[in-house]
């Protein structure tokens, strides 16, 4: 299968438009339909976290999404513009890891998460991403975060 | 899909708002506004059903865990009406289950909150 590009404006009006436009790819890209909820979320919490970082340092540079299935995977990478100098983002799986590793054990009251938001060691997104896609990678570069996701797909059966 | 927001307000004092549609990036500033609308006007006990919502993402988590801690400052309380499993997913992925109370219909909280108080 073809790889398909999406590109749209920094807006939280577009983050809807881009899960339904993913979530259709998955499906024709042979992820089981039991899974495509995990896509959908997954994707939207990724170009949620994206557009939020647009619209503080670079609002008119749009947010891109690269989508492949091949060799049994359906994998979308969401790209935004913002140098990876993000204090939650320092190396390939970190923020992913710090996620998961900080939410389920340690929260019990309100006022936990809101100390663990403001430290910066819990990501919302990030966890809820870390939670629902079978790999995760993020990684910082100078042109800006990419986070990969991927999903095991029926490729052979969907070319 | 817009998100729907109402509320009402039952014999025993607690406003219960529901919730119809997708809670995302761009529709949860709604969701903020009537919870902070609700507390402003002295509702400080509210039990969201979300029974009709669709899709929830983490800035939907937030704005709850928002809502939560402002009732919380007037000694309220936020509770959740959810039976839907992909939205308590969420809600366990990120260990909010910890965090709110959440009940499979509005009879039974109303039933536990009596039997609680």
């Amino acid at each position: 299968m073809a790889i398909v590009e999406l590109e749209f404006s920094a807006l939280p009006v577009h983050v809807r438009t881009a899960r339904l436009i993913v979530t259709a790819v998955a499906r024709r890209g042979g992820v089981d339909e039991t899974l495509l909820d995990e896509v959908r979320l997954a994707v939207g919490e990724a170009c949620s976290r994206a557009v939020e970082a647009h619209r503080t340092t670079c609002p008119d540079e749009p947010v891109r999404l690269e989508l492949k299935a091949a060799d049994g995977r359906f994998e979308v990478t969401v790209h935004d513009a913002v140098p990876g100098d993000d204090a939650a983002v320092t190396g390939p799986g970190t923020a992913a890891d710090l996620a998961v590793a900080n939410t389920p054990d340690e929260l019990n009251t309100p006022e936990d998460l809101d100390f663990a938001l403001a430290d910066g060691t819990v990501d919302l997104g990030l966890a809820v991403i870390a939670g629902l896609a079978d790999d995760v990678d993020v990684s910082a570069t100078p042109k800006g975060v990419q986070i990969r996701m991927s999903w095991p797909a029926d490729t052979v059966a969907a070319s | 899909m817009d998100l729907k927001v109402n509320d009402y307000t039952t014999d025993d004092g607690v406003t219960v708002i529901t919730v119809e549609g997708e809670i995302d990036v761009y529709t949860a500033p709604k969701l903020r506004e009537k919870l902070i609308d609700l507390v402003n006007k002295g509702k400080f006990h509210l039990l969201v059903d979300m029974e009709k919502v669709e899709f929830l993402d983490s800035t939907g988590l937030g704005v709850l865990v928002g809502g939560l801690k402002r009732v919380r400052a007037h000694d309220g309380s936020l509770e959740l009406v959810c039976t839907q499993e992909r939205i308590l997913k969420i809600f366990r992925i990120t260990g909010l289950t910890k965090v709110f109370g959440i009940h499979t219909s509005i009879a039974e909280a109303e039933e536990k909150r009596k039997s609680a108080g």
